[in-house]
């Protein structure tokens, strides 16, 4: 056990609603009484039982700073195992500073990120994987991150994993007892059985990637790129998008300086939009530089938004920017400018789906401020679609894991390229044990010495 | 007249495979060695199968020769037919496997120790092993140390280190159906003292069993309606100091039959008659070694099992029934035999027995098979609980280094599973729950593609080296052959053949895909349809290199992508056990280790994390909670914080 308290903010600080303040330690009942009074002016917290919640105020030299409601948590029954008092206050950012700065005026000392979780492991409240999965819960920024978590932290994936990792394993015992007992267990036919397998765990993997990628673009938005020619309307379009649903516009830390990403809100989507400099070739080498970047930009896009001025043809700059984006998710919007059309939409349209195989197009016009819905429609659709069941469905949501099933898939492909080799069967197994153990680590069940410097870093253990 | 006490550095007890190779081992390295055993005449024996290797087996013989043994050797002087198993599979499952003479491999192993300097043997049967209490015992370490033996006539001889190759001996019982005999294996005599001497130290025993198959007579058999099975026309050496010009002789055959329903019929009738199936014999036999009974019994929709024919030698007619092992009784197995093609009219001459006999469980040994708890004392072979002849070799010869090194106060040896099979065999043995005779098997070794029995000579002839049982001579001729396999894959790498007529022609007649571009010839070797031998026809540079030398640039350049991958296993598993457990870990202080974990941490004292996580009961969960505890031990030593 620590033999300090600790205390944080332990929602996000924004203009929220509410905000809870935890306070976990040996002192934390102690700390909390000293600021808290009840509805009759008493400080009765040492009174309360465990597992109880209570109304009341937090005060400052007998002026009140915040009405709360207070819970009460004593260890070992808590997340911590330790007494944790969580303080339900009024959100903004100023205020949930002005009581958590009380809290450690009077004992307590600011916990470092993560450092609940620490203890909860350190207790042995939770093994590693889930304390992963708690850091994910904590940083994520909405309702469905958190879900996603917690059904992590429930088991979901691990009951998925298992199952892959179970098929594989029956694989490699069938390949070795082979080895070790040619007379009685025969490898005919075998390679094409074994195909059929991969094939159907591949597809298994695929899955679960695809859910990882639905569940970053729901959890930290869809990183969007809007492409186009000066004056195609792409920053009319994104007027238009802050000025829609009164959008929540706040700047993304760590975006780069030359391209200007904003998180914006259409409906229940959130956009984060890079608006990039007009692509088209340049000699003058300032711009250049914003080309290349608007290349780098859009291929690390989840959606390029390809705004096409439909009132002139398709010249060499938009044959540039098909290319470029061709294997991208694109919504093309066909943006109806003012001017009479010097060429026929139609054409306009059929050479962009030729060029851009699956991309969307929608009619739009900036200046009447029309096509926004079916843009929204369009979006839905492509990333949304098969509507997420966040109760039921396994959802990844951690890098890491990503990696590890990344790293399995990979694995299985070469168990696939040795089988059209035609290499000896015994070959097969050490792609095989490879994506076993890379799916292992996803779960925990093989440790890897980098999970645990992971969470060390996380943990800022003992720097 | 008072008791005989001599004074000697080490004692082996048992002339199995595993003794001779202990002993060998010490009295190698200068130190005075007696090897005790119930009888001279039965040194070396083999009272099962009459051949060495086979099928992961053989990687151990290699293994075993590569640290300076003597059972490659010894098998190399006394083959009847050599062959090379699964040439067909991958280079990591080639196996070597021989057949013995089984008297003259025992005669000529016997010549070895005799002409051994620093060795003795005697017949004695060892009672009771001496010990005296550790001075200043810490938590962690050894409570008692190894002082000597006594032998049953009362005689001491004093010890710095004792090394129990015991094999099937301690308190033997032979079963023949109902049939009992209190013997060891061939009737020859049981130790029935040591079992409670070493129970007195606090040794844990445990009681296995194993079973051989009958022995026929070769005038009754007809051999005509078997399959012939002829040895290898070029025959390998199973010693890499063997010049393969002197193996090349006249081979023997060995013989295919099958079993079939009505053999099946006839055990199944009598299975209750089975002392095994009847419950009379407590002791756990191994799988993978199973007898007809179990065969008829596990693989019941099969039709037939394979049953070989095997000379146990070539001045006898015995042959050695491969594939039916069986306890059931003699009138059974006569018929059960006869059923079989070519055994209509066979004669047994030895019936087949089971054995059950003393053993312990390897978890009271560390990996250098030093008993945890009795410092000096080693155990190796059928003692630890494995079975087989190569299994036995490959801990006496780790044993017999390890007590060597000890008693001259070096630093002794660890083996790791990347290594070599002896690495895996002996981190299962001292690490996992082993409730049967343990077999090697190829599946065993998770980075087999590496543990080649081609290149034990690169893997471990070194450790044999720094033990002091390989010369500088032949420690030069493998610097010098690794030399060599280097430049000339860097050769292979650099030499670029051109996309011109000729080479696409050699291509088309070796159904090779026409090159666009230039390439080099080690791309070229990659491809499955090409060879260092094919090759040849388009590297006028390439200079003669040995064999051995051949064998491996080829299987290095073919294989790269695959090897390459299981050395990034190998690191891996490295990270692991080089996080080490220091000896004065106090488990309780480690905050949420489940309660089991810290049992069994505890009673195996694992050397490292690796170790640790591969104890049956220990889970991951477990580790990443000890791998936290120590990374946190390591960081508060360095900056003196206190977090737990």
């Amino acid at each position: 056990m620590q033999n300090d308290t600790i205390a944080a903010v332990s929602t996000a600080l924004s203009e929220g609603g509410i905000g809870i303040i935890r306070i976990s330690g040996p002192d934390a009942v102690k700390i909390t009484d000293r600021i808290f009074v009840d509805a009759k002016g008493k400080h009765p917290l040492t009174t309360y039982h465990s597992h109880t919640i209570h109304y009341g105020f937090i005060e400052n030299n007998k002026q009140i700073v915040d009405e709360v409601m207070l819970s009460l948590m004593k260890g070992p029954k808590s997340y911590t195992k330790e007494d944790t008092v969580e303080i339900n206050c009024h959100g903004g950012v100023f205020l949930l500073q002005k009581v958590l700065k009380l809290v450690l005026e009077n004992g307590a000392r600011l916990a470092e990120p993560g450092e609940f979780t620490k203890r909860a492991f350190l207790n042995g409240r939770i093994d590693l994987t889930q304390a992963e999965a708690v850091m994910d819960l904590i940083r994520s920024g909405n309702d469905f991150a958190l879900s996603a978590s917690l059904r992590q932290l429930q088991g979901s994936v691990k009951e998925e994993i298992c199952d892959l990792r179970a098929k594989i394993l029956y694989e490699i015992a069938f390949i070795e007892s082979a080895l070790d007992d040619p007379e009685h267990i025969q490898m005919d036919k075998y390679p094409e059985r074994l195909s059929g397998v991969i094939r159907q765990l591949k597809g298994q993997i695929k899955k679960l990637t695809d859910s990882f990628e639905n569940g970053r673009v729901r959890r930290e938005g869809i990183r969007t790129v809007i492409v186009g020619k000066p004056n195609a309307g792409k920053s009319s379009f994104l007027n238009l998008l802050a000025g829609e649903e009164r959008a929540i516009v706040t700047d993304i830390p760590g975006t780069t300086r030359d391209a200007l990403e904003e998180s914006v809100r259409l409906w229940e989507i959130c956009l984060n939009v890079v608006d990039t400099a007009g692509i088209r070739e340049s000699e003058n080498p300032v711009e250049k530089i914003g080309v290349e970047r608007a290349k780098r930009y859009a291929d690390q896009a989840d959606l390029i938004v390809y705004m096409v001025d439909s009132s002139l043809p398709l010249d060499e700059n938009d044959e540039q920017i098909m290319e470029l984006v061709k294997e991208k998710k694109v919504i093309v919007l066909l943006n109806k400018n003012d001017l009479p059309p010097f060429c026929d939409p139609a054409e306009t349209e059929r050479i962009l789906r030729e060029k851009i195989p699956g991309c969307r197009v929608i009619r739009t016009s900036m200046s009447e401020k029309s096509g926004m819905e079916a843009f929204a429609d369009a979006v839905r659709e492509m990333f949304f679609s098969g509507e997420i069941d966040v109760e039921n469905d396994v959802i990844l949501t951690n890098a890491r894991q990503e990696e590890g099933l990344r790293k399995a898939f990979e694995s299985l492909e070469m168990v696939e390229k040795s089988i059209r080799d035609q290499m000896p069967e015994d070959f097969y197994s050490i792609d095989l044990m490879n994506a076993y153990s890379s799916l292992g680590t996803i779960i925990g069940e093989e440790v890897g010495d980098d999970l645990v410097e992971e969470i060390f870093s996380r943990f800022c253990m003992g720097k | 007249m008072g008791q005989i006490r001599e004074k000697v550095d080490v004692c082996v007890i048992g002339a199995g495979h595993a003794g001779c190779e202990a002993a060998l081992a010490c009295a190698r390295t200068g130190l005075e060695t007696v090897l005790f055993t119930v009888s001279v005449d039965s040194i070396a024996l083999m009272p099962c199968n009459p051949n060495i290797g086979g099928s992961s087996k053989g990687h151990l013989v290699r293994e075993v020769d590569a640290l300076g043994g003597e059972m490659g050797k010894n098998i190399d002087k006394t083959f009847i037919q050599s062959k090379m198993l699964n040439v067909s599979k991958g280079p990591a499952v080639h196996s070597l496997r021989a057949q013995a003479d089984k008297a003259e491999y025992s005669r000529s192993m016997r010549k070895v120790l005799e002409g051994q300097e620093h060795l003795i043997l005697k017949q004695a049967e060892v009672c009771e092993i001496l010990t005296e209490d550790m001075p200043g015992k810490k938590e962690g370490t050894a409570e008692k140390k190894v002082t000597g033996v006594r032998i049953f006539t009362g005689a001491i001889y004093e010890a710095k280190a004792v090394i129990l190759c015991t094999g099937t001996y301690l308190n033997a019982r032979c079963l023949c159906g109902e049939a009992i005999t209190y013997t060891g294996p061939n009737g020859l005599q049981a130790a029935t003292h040591l079992t409670d001497s070493l129970k007195k130290l606090g040794i844990q025993m445990r009681r296995f069993k194993t079973g051989t198959p009958a022995r026929m007579d070769k005038r009754s058999i007809d051999f005509s309606k078997m399959e012939e099975q002829t040895g290898d026309e070029r025959v390998i050496p199973f010693s890499f100091s063997t010049d393969p010009e002197t193996v090349q002789i006249p081979q023997d055959s060995c013989w295919l039959t099958y079993t079939n329903e009505e053999t099946h019929r006839i055990i199944r009738e009598n299975l209750d008659r089975s002392p095994i199936y009847a419950g009379i014999i407590e002791g756990t036999g191994p799988r993978y070694c199973p007898s007809i009974e179990d065969k008829v019994v596990k693989f019941a929709d099969k039709e037939r099992h394979q049953v070989f024919l095997e000379p146990e030698g070539r001045h006898t007619s015995e042959m050695y029934v491969g594939g039916m092992s069986s306890s059931l009784p003699e009138d059974v197995q006569l018929a059960m035999y006869r059923t079989v093609p070519g055994l209509e009219h066979c004669r047994i001459v030895r019936n087949a027995y089971a054995i059950e006999y003393d053993c312990i469980d390897a978890c009271q040994l560390y990996p250098t098979l030093e008993f945890k708890k009795i410092s000096g004392l080693y155990s190796a072979g059928q003692f630890n609980g494995s079975s087989g002849y190569e299994e036995a070799a490959a801990q006496g010869i780790l044993a017999g280094i390890n007590a060597s090194l000890k008693c001259r106060g070096k630093e002794q040896i660890l083996i790791d599973r990347s290594e070599g099979y002896l690495g895996v065999l002996v981190d299962d043995l001292v690490t996992k729950d082993n409730r049967e005779p343990y077999r090697m098997m190829t599946s065993r070794a998770e980075y087999r593609l590496l543990l080649r029995q081609d290149n034990a000579d690169i893997r471990l002839r070194r450790k044999g080296f720094e033990a002091g049982l390989i010369s500088q001579e032949q420690m030069d001729y493998l610097d010098w052959k690794i030399e060599k396999i280097r430049e000339e894959i860097e050769r292979l790498q650099n030499t670029v053949i051109g996309a011109g007529p000729d080479h696409q022609r050699f291509l088309e007649k070796h159904n090779s895909a026409p090159l666009k571009t230039g390439t080099t010839l080690a791309e070229l070797m990659c491809r499955p349809e090409l060879s260092y031998e094919l090759l040849g026809e388009i590297d006028p540079e390439r200079k003669p290199l040995p064999e051995d030398v051949l064998e491996q640039v080829e299987i290095e350049i073919k294989y790269r992508g695959y090897i390459e991958r299981q050395l990034r296993q190998v690191e891996q598993y490295k990270k692991m056990e080089k996080k080490k457990i220091p000896a004065d870990i106090d488990y309780d202080q480690v905050n949420s280790l489940r309660l089991e974990a810290r049992q069994k941490l505890k009673q195996f004292l694992p050397l490292s994390v690796g170790q640790a996580s591969r104890i049956s009961g220990v889970t991951p969960a477990d580790i990443s909670v000890l791998l936290v505890y120590l990374e946190h031990g390591a960081r508060k030593n360095k900056d003196g914080e206190h977090m737990f």
